[in-house]
């Protein structure tokens, strides 16, 4: 499909006045794309210049539209002496290269300076013709949708999740090239601002041609990244999984059905099922029944927002998830074969989604981590970068093979990141251990009578917490109770995973975020010493952050953590390491057992006293804090569950090895050994200092929240105020004697008092949630420590707290209700086929649901939705302060969620990529490092924005900023800092706008609950 | 542990009235934290001071980005870089270009040049407020001054338009143009007891009825000297007013408006005799103000010279501001029975206008 790309120069605006005499600017365009260039007329002696030029049309071929950016420059035209640049901006066509998503690229855009930062703006139209070229050698791959957001979109429904996809390319970075020595920082940093942007246009391309080869349409979860190896290159590499989607209908469409919700579900028809097999189960199965009765909120506001679900999507819930028990055996062999043939197809059956589709997750295993030391060489031959592919191929065996110890054959919120320093790279994996549904995996070749026979009495909720291992032949030291909740499976004590919390998990309370903060000093060394000395640190490393993970846990009083993001930054003279979670209580998995400590020497009266003084802090603050997040499980008495609550005892779910350059690799066992775990001795003052160190995190300011998952277990009601921010700091260790606990105690304080400030910034959207908060550390010079935090601040309805009285399961099915997009398909099959024996008849929970929203004085549901919409709001000041009505820049929200809240997506236009390089030579004037950085943020903020709102988008989700690395040299007055931020252009419609179209509608009986309904989400 | 570098970005650029408050009144960083400290703010929300330190810098750094495009408001409509919502974009500008009462009067009729500023040492140092605070304040005068200052058409629709400001704020700062570019007197000791408001209430009358926009007559060929309307007193009538002088000149036509005003008055007034001895001496006051007009030096003194003819004789006799309106009234009106009299619309033109000054002037 070669095609045709016309771009049209419009108009500048706000340019920089470039001819000191007269105070204006004679400036032109070029337009680049490729190897060919046009340019515009000068326009003369104005600072708001006209250009309105004709269509520059480039005719290229499409590998060349998804490599190449369209290269705009802005230029003050000089008749006696060169022409002076004023600025650049590249647009990444991409967008216009599927059908789907954006159809022209038209708008205002920054004109971006490295220098100067950004300098006016330009006013651009840009449309893509493809041709279309059926070569069946072809090297493009147009058509194949990226997705950053780690779950399967919201207007899309998975038809099959094909599995991993990966690829690396390197070059030669242009900062460390002979040829920069001669050249301007401006030409430098340009040449490796489009150098990198060629090679993720490469790249995705590469993807894409797999994805095609497998047969897939789209790659979600796609996470792009930049290795900056100095003098060895410039590494650009990327994962996502490919999958087949379809897209669902408009949301408008959805709105009929809501008026009729009951009748809705007699006319499901089962022929809609293109794959009726699947479905031989019959009416009715108890599995069913018992599932569903946990979800029919759930499954109402679902189905009233898609009538035309493809049955053949939609999951068996039962599939397998039985299997583990004793009487699951067999079965269990029989899944495990089934799953295993169809991932043992692929190398490596990993996933980088972290929510998924009902049912696709059978059960979790644990965090499977792996690392890995390498000394950086120069990449010879750019073109074969063989050595770095065998890097990370090593690497995912290894978690491949965690993952097999621990009875599953997949791994699902699979991420890879690397930490260099100099020319020591540490590669670091991890994922999530987990026995899938094969039903997604393949296409319609699913087993009927293994799926009938499976299907078990199994309560949603507690399933995938079932230990997919074989309790006989554990992998580990581990604890088993009877799950409490089903009371059928063996579920672990605690269990750390890297997804996000399952929508269908029962969680008792609310959750928080839980970190771990290490720092170790390392001497100084070169090559393959320093890489042995980063070797050896590493595995104390893993074990003290999960020590302290363990302990914050316990001290929160809750047992499963979520998101788990375990961080190794390597420096000059010191590893860091954090690790960031959310905390939930798992109503599946039994109640932690408190923290005792010990002393050596029990015979010192004074000492002795003080132990019990700190015993009695500790225990003082689990119960506050089981006070503060809600904790209050059912009381269950032992006879119930048939066998004694057992002792707990810590127990590591995290397998991982370190290996150095060479192959060799070491298994930790990072359980406490025969100890037992909730005991923290103090036999010295640095254990002494660790005890301290667990109790001075302080608890978030009331009103607030935070964690590190997309929502917040236990708030559902979130209204639409959003205020995503990126907060960066930097401190200067002073050199003088440092020893490891003061370096901990700087880096505890640094990440406490980040998170102050942002609890004090943040006071005026009480009550809120910080939402996705995350940390990245890096060490970019000897005695400087960089912390870069991305968050999102909800607010949510302190309406909320009346509901806090009602029984877990309630609120569980409120949480699963709020996310009534993502799982469209689900409910439907539900209801058609098990109406007559489901325990709560949908009819009657529908009342139920209509009923409690309804229960709401119409008076406050008004208030709700005005509240729902903070742009109309936004109008009406506009009408009552007339001297800024005249506003014309959009708004366009930015959110890490890959939702937003009280709005519905209704179009995704497209990847957004970025990378941005600003450097000056006047930092003091320009406000110190601070002012520097924070007007760098701002304007990549206002470019991420323009180049959304160009393609007509009003949002980005799933924004992350993947890089953020700041250099200084105060003495020459210099910085340079790199940003690379990536995210989904959406577009979005508030609920409320469309509870309008919906009440235009002739038949609104079920109004009431539908939009009460949409509105609290 | 020094922080060596702390920054806050929002997506929706943060505002924090009070901070943006302390800022505009010029306080320097630690200034205002111990300011923020002495407000309670730590006992409300439990922050540390250091917390407080943080984000007082964030705040000025975002403010002192934030004032580039301030100096020209619609520019901060129309930016990219900072997403602010509109009612929280009107704040910013509406309060960045607020003065102080204290501060205007020290500068108001004053030349908006150099040497004023140098002044602003003396002015902060006697009216308690910042130098820093000073110089916006008097940058905004200036630059208002500066855009307006060629502009055809209305003066405040000009500055509304310019630098999307309210009405009232707006008006006022079309008062200070005014004044400035006509250099009024205002800093005498005898003007001590006005206020701002009088001054721009009187600036609006004289935009009003004595500027060339006043008469309504667009200039026909665009090359004529007269673009900027509202600013300049209209030279022709300054001119015109020296044929009222017959007024007080012809003895004959004094005395007649004085027994048309005292036949009108008589019982009327509480202070009639002393408004009968004195008659002359207020109307020749009151016309020869009118009759020096021509002359800038002048015009400069108008309010000195109202102060001294004609405010401060009524109020040593402690006319009640009743009393001055009814004779006002009757002593305008009266004119127009004087059948000698030719200049009857000049006269409105001008009296009409003064006695809504005088009327507003007269207190304490």
């Amino acid at each position: 499909m070669p095609g045709k790309l016309k771009v049209k120069i419009v108009a500048g605006r706000h340019l920089p006045v470039m001819d000191r005499a007269s105070d204006l600017t004679d400036a032109f365009v070029e337009v680049k794309f490729g190897n060919t260039t046009f340019k515009t007329d000068v326009y003369h002696k104005s600072l708001n210049p006209q250009w309105n030029s004709e269509w520059f049309k480039f005719e290229v071929d499409d590998e060349d539209l998804q490599d190449e950016p369209l290269q705009i420059t802005v230029l003050d035209h000089d008749t006696y002496s060169a022409n002076d640049a004023i600025g650049k901006v590249y647009i990444d066509i991409d967008p216009l290269l599927y059908s789907e998503a954006a159809t022209v690229i038209s708008g205002w855009f920054p004109i971006y300076d490295t220098i100067h930062g950004i300098r006016g703006e330009i006013n651009v139209v840009v449309k893509v013709d493809l041709f279309n070229d059926l070569n069946r050698f072809r090297q493009s791959s147009c058509g194949v949708k990226f997705f950053c957001t780690t779950s399967i979109p919201k207007c899309y429904k998975a038809v099959i999740i094909h599995g991993f996809v990966e690829e690396l390319v390197v070059n030669e970075d242009p900062e460390y090239q002979w040829i920069d020595r001669i050249r301007t920082p401006r030409a430098s940093n340009e040449a490796r601002q489009r150098l990198i942007s060629l090679m993720s246009g490469e790249l995705q391309r590469k993807i894409g041609l797999k994805v095609l080869e497998m047969r897939g349409n789209a790659v979600v979860g796609y996470l792009q990244c930049f290795d900056l190896e100095g003098e060895s290159g410039l590494v650009v590499r990327a994962i996502g999984t490919a999958c087949t989607l379809d897209k669902l209908s408009s949301p408008a469409a959805f709105l009929p059905a809501c008026n009729s919700p009951s009748k809705e579900i007699k006319e499901i028809p089962f022929n809609e099922d293109p794959n009726p097999n699947t479905h031989s189960s019959g009416p009715s199965t108890p599995l069913k029944n018992q599932t569903y009765s946990f979800s029919p909120s759930k499954s109402y506001s679902r189905q009233s927002s898609s009538s035309d679900t493809d049955l053949s999507l939609t999951p068996k819930t039962g599939m397998g998830s039985g299997s583990a028990g004793k009487e699951g055996g067999p079965f269990k062999a029989l899944l495990r074969q089934q799953t295993q043939s169809a991932l043992e197809q692929r190398e490596f059956p990993f996933f980088t989604l972290t929510a998924f589709p009902p049912g696709f997750l059978v059960h979790v295993g644990g965090v499977v981590s792996a690392r890995s030391v390498k000394l950086l060489d120069r990449i010879h031959n750019p073109d074969e970068p063989e050595t770095r592919d065998a890097w990370w191929a090593e690497i995912r065996q290894e978690i491949k093979s965690h993952a097999k110890a621990l009875g599953c054959h997949a791994v699902v919120g699979y991420s890879e990141s690397t930490s260099i320093c100099e020319e020591v790279c540490i590669l670091s994996a991890s994922g999530t251990a987990a026995v899938l549904n094969p039903r997604f995996l393949q296409d319609g070749t699913v087993e009927g009578c293994l799926e009938q026979r499976l299907e078990e009495n199994l309560p949603a909720g507690c399933g995938f917490c079932h230990i997919p291992y074989d309790e006989l032949n554990m992998p580990f030291p581990a604890h088993l109770t009877y799950c409490y909740n089903c009371r059928k499976q063996k579920v672990p004590d605690v269990l750390f995973t890297t997804i996000d919390l399952p929508m269908d998990a029962t969680v008792i309370g609310k959750g928080c975020l839980i970190q771990a903060r290490l720092c170790r000093l390392k001497k100084k060394a070169q090559a393959e010493a320093n890489a042995t000395a980063i070797s050896n640190l590493l595995p104390f490393m893993e074990y003290e952050v999960h020590t302290q993970l363990m302990n914050k846990l316990k001290l929160k009083g809750m047992n499963a953590l979520f998101g788990l993001r375990i961080q190794i930054s390597v420096g000059e003279n010191m590893l860091m390491g954090l690790a960031s979670a959310t905390g939930v209580y798992l109503a599946a998995l039994p109640t932690p057992g408190g923290i005792q400590i010990a002393g050596k020497t029990p015979n010192d009266g004074s000492y002795e006293q003080h132990i019990s003084h700190m015993q009695k802090k500790i225990n003082d603050t689990i119960a506050k804090n089981k006070e503060l997040y809600e904790i209050n499980p059912p009381e269950i008495s032992e006879e119930i569950i048939g066998s004694p609550i057992p002792e707990p005892r810590q127990r590591s779910r995290l397998l991982r090895s370190q290996s150095e350059s060479s192959d060799e690799v070491t298994e930790l066992d990072l359980s406490h050994g025969k100890k037992d775990a909730f005991v923290l001795e103090i036999d010295d003052t640095d254990a002494m200092e660790d005890v301290h160190s667990l109790l001075t995190d302080v608890p978030p300011p009331s009103g607030f929240y935070s964690c590190n998952t997309e929502i917040m277990p236990g708030i559902n009601n979130w209204t639409s105020e959003i205020q995503m921010f990126t907060s960066v700091r930097v401190i200067r260790l002073s050199s003088l004697n440092l020893t490891n606990q003061a370096l901990n105690k700087n880096f505890n304080d640094l990440c406490e008092n980040l998170l102050k400030s942002l609890y004090f910034k943040l006071r005026s959207m009480i009550p809120c949630c910080l939402c996705h908060v995350n940390f990245t550390v890096s060490l970019p010079e000897d005695e400087l420590i960089q912390v870069t935090v991305t968050a999102v601040a909800i607010t949510f309805d302190k309406n909320q707290a009346l509901q806090t009285t009602k029984t877990h399961v309630e609120k569980s099915l409120q949480r699963a209700s709020t996310d009534n997009e993502e799982l469209l398909q689900f409910p439907l099959e539900l209801c058609s086929d098990s109406l007559p024996p489901h325990p709560f008849p949908p009819a009657k929970e529908h009342l139920e649901s209509a009923s409690s929203n309804s229960g709401i004085p119409a008076a406050q549901r008004a208030v709700t939705v005005e509240k729902a919409s903070p742009m109309g709001e936004g109008n009406f000041r506009n009408r009552s302060t007339p001297s800024c009505a005249n506003s014309t820049v959009g708004v366009v929200k930015m959110t890490p969620l890959s939702f937003i809240p009280g709005a519905k997506i209704t179009k995704y236009l497209g990847i957004i990529n970025m990378f941005f390089i600003r450097e000056t030579t006047s930092l003091r004037e320009e406000g110190g490092v601070s002012g520097f950085l924070h007007a760098f943020i701002a304007e990549v903020f206002a470019m991420v924005r323009a180049h959304v709102a160009a393609l007509g988008g009003n949002a980005v989700v799933s924004y992350i900023m993947k890089q953020c690395v700041f250099m200084e040299n105060p003495n020459k007055n210099q910085a340079q800092c790199l940003i690379n931020v990536s995210g989904d252009a959406v577009v979005f419609v508030r609920e409320s706008e469309l509870e309008v179209i919906s009440t235009q509608q002739p038949a609104a009986n079920c109004q009431p609950a539908c939009t009460g309904g949409e509105v609290t989400t | 542990m020094a922080s060596e570098l702390d920054i806050f970005v929002g997506n929706t650029t943060l505002i924090d009235e009070d901070v943006y408050r302390l800022w505009l009144d010029g306080y320097s960083v630690s200034d205002a934290v111990a300011l923020r400290v002495r407000s309670g703010i730590l006992e409300q929300t439990g922050a540390t001071a250091a917390v407080l330190q943080s984000d007082t810098m964030d705040h000025y750094r975002t403010f002192q980005m934030l004032e580039r495009l301030l100096h020209a408001p619609p520019k901060l409509l129309h930016q990219l870089i900072f997403q602010i919502p509109p009612s929280r974009q009107a704040l910013l500008i509406e309060r960045y270009y607020t003065f102080d009462e204290a501060f205007v009067r020290e500068v108001l009729g004053k030349k908006l040049s150099k040497g004023t500023k140098k002044d602003l040492d003396d002015i902060s140092t006697k009216t308690g407020i910042t130098l820093k605070s000073c110089r916006r304040q008097f940058d905004n005068f200036k630059r208002v001054f500066k855009v307006v200052e060629e502009m055809r058409g209305s003066l405040v629709d000009n500055i509304q338009q310019h630098f999307l400001l309210s009405d009232r704020l707006a008006r006022d700062y079309a008062a200070i143009v005014f004044f400035a570019n006509n250099r009024f007197e205002t800093g005498k000791k005898k003007l001590q007891y006005l206020s701002f408001g009088d001054f721009a209430f009187c600036a609006e009358l004289m935009i009003q009825n004595w500027t060339l926009g006043a008469v309504g007559e667009a200039p026909t060929e665009p090359d004529s000297q007269v673009d900027d309307m509202d600013m300049d007193l209209d030279k022709e009538f300054l001119q015109d007013l020296k044929e009222l002088k017959v007024l007080v000149a012809d003895k004959d036509l004094l005395d007649l408006h004085k027994s048309l005003v005292c036949t009108a008055l008589r019982g009327k007034l509480g202070v009639f005799s002393e408004m009968e001895a004195n008659f002359k001496n207020l109307s020749r006051g009151l016309v020869n103000v009118a009759a020096k007009l021509t002359h800038n030096k002048d015009v400069r003194d108008l309010f000195v010279d109202l102060v001294e003819k004609f405010l401060e004789p009524c109020r040593s006799d402690h006319w009640p501001l009743s009393d001055v309106r009814l004779f006002l009234n009757q002593y305008s009106a009266s004119v127009h029975s004087l059948d000698g009299f030719r200049y009857q619309a000049l006269w409105d033109r001008y009296m009409g206008t003064l006695r809504g000054c005088l009327l507003r002037l007269y207190h304490d």
